[in-house]
């Protein structure tokens, strides 16, 4: 199996123990104002995406991501198969030569707008896109502008999700099943923000581990998160 | 000419709005598909993929829609499909009945059908 291939393929474990572990949690988060079912959803879903990668013969990294996404498409209920699965899907092609810093950001990039497309939520909107799009912009931003390792890119990328997991609290949603409740989604996080920062993590993870970096470097708190006029007026 | 995919929740709904909309269509393919494919709600992208299929004669599919996740799922079996297809955003069974009958004209487009689809938002009841 090449290194990559099998390096995304642990990862894609990775995420599914996670997302196992953090099921209660995850559920608890969307009774509060959705249908509780994202922690059982997203558990399913992924561990049935591992089972599937684990099985692959010697694939490329984009292979392993685009099977995730499909079995990701078939397994997840409601909102979150789309979602989730066909991002990974279609962004999948920009792996295709491999993962560096450059594809990974194309991918990011891709994936982001998939989500934006199809779910039609900017930030602010009370949904994963607060993690989202503050990660992929410090993401795109740490490795193109500051020039900084993928690792250390990536970690700020997962600080930047960590406030925009932070910054759904306070908010009220506009979009999705919590936006029925008004302002009573007002004081509760977002369970998919919450759970894609959990999949930010453990990529981060991953990516420690295959490129062999003793500690995740210490990050910059100054890097931005929330983007200002220009993305939150597009439409 | 132009077929039709009724995508709901519910297998049973999709059928049956299907159902009505074939009394009008004559001989409009009218796939119905829903359902989570282990009986119970949802809608499952590769199924939808599979009724644009067997919907398409080479004219292309106007795809009709319930709520939700049945928008975005078949968002996203028309990205995977290599079929010609368009969702129209009209109610689902009223959308349904009239893109049925466009479908029938001899002149009928994806578009042309997506449009008297997309009509039915403004029909009155009272």
């Amino acid at each position: 199996m090449s290194d990559e291939g099998a390096a995304v393929v642990a990862a894609v474990q990775a995420v599914a123990e996670r997302l196992e572990a953090e099921r209660t949690h995850l559920t608890d988060l969307d009774s509060a104002i959705g249908d509780a079912d994202h922690g059982g959803n997203m558990a399913r879903g992924w561990k049935a995406a591992a089972e599937e990668v684990a099985a692959l013969d010697d694939p490329d990294p984009a292979t392993v991501v685009k099977t995730a996404g499909k079995k990701l498409l078939s397994e997840v209920g409601g909102a979150s198969g789309p979602l989730y699965g066909g991002s990974l899907v279609f962004a999948s092609p920009e792996l295709e030569d491999g993962i560096t810093a450059e594809t990974a950001v194309a991918f990011a990039e891709t994936y982001l707008e998939k989500v934006q497309d199809r779910g039609d939520a900017r930030v602010g909107d009370k949904t994963m896109v607060d993690a989202l799009v503050p990660a992929v912009h410090t993401f795109k931003k740490s490795v193109e502008t500051d020039d900084l390792p993928p690792v250390e890119a990536l970690a700020k990328a997962v600080a930047a999700a960590e406030r925009g997991v932070d910054f759904t609290v306070p908010i009220r949603a506009s979009k999705g099943r919590a936006s029925y409740l008004g302002w009573r989604s007002v004081g509760h996080q977002d369970p998919g923000a919450t759970s894609t920062l959990y999949i930010l993590e453990e990529l981060l993870a991953a990516a420690e581990e295959q490129l062999d970096v003793a500690e995740t470097p210490p990050v910059d708190a100054t890097s931005p998160t929330i983007p200002d006029g220009e993305e939150a007026a597009e439409d | 000419m132009v077929g039709l995919v009724v995508v709901s929740h519910s297998r049973k709904a999709a059928e049956g709005i299907a159902e009505v909309a074939a009394e009008m269509g004559g001989d409009t393919r009218i796939e119905p598909v829903g359902g989570d494919g282990q009986g119970g709600f949802g809608t499952v992208p590769d199924d939808i993929e599979d009724a644009l299929a067997a919907a398409d004669d080479g004219d292309g599919v106007v795809v009709l829609v319930d709520l939700g996740s049945a928008v975005m799922n078949a968002d996203v079996a028309i990205e995977l499909s290599d079929v010609e297809a368009v969702i129209a955003d009209a109610p689902v069974l009223e959308g349904a009945v009239n893109a049925a009958v466009a479908a029938t004209s001899p002149k009928a487009t994806v578009e042309s059908v997506r449009e008297q689809a997309e009509a039915a938002r403004d029909v009155d009841k009272l």
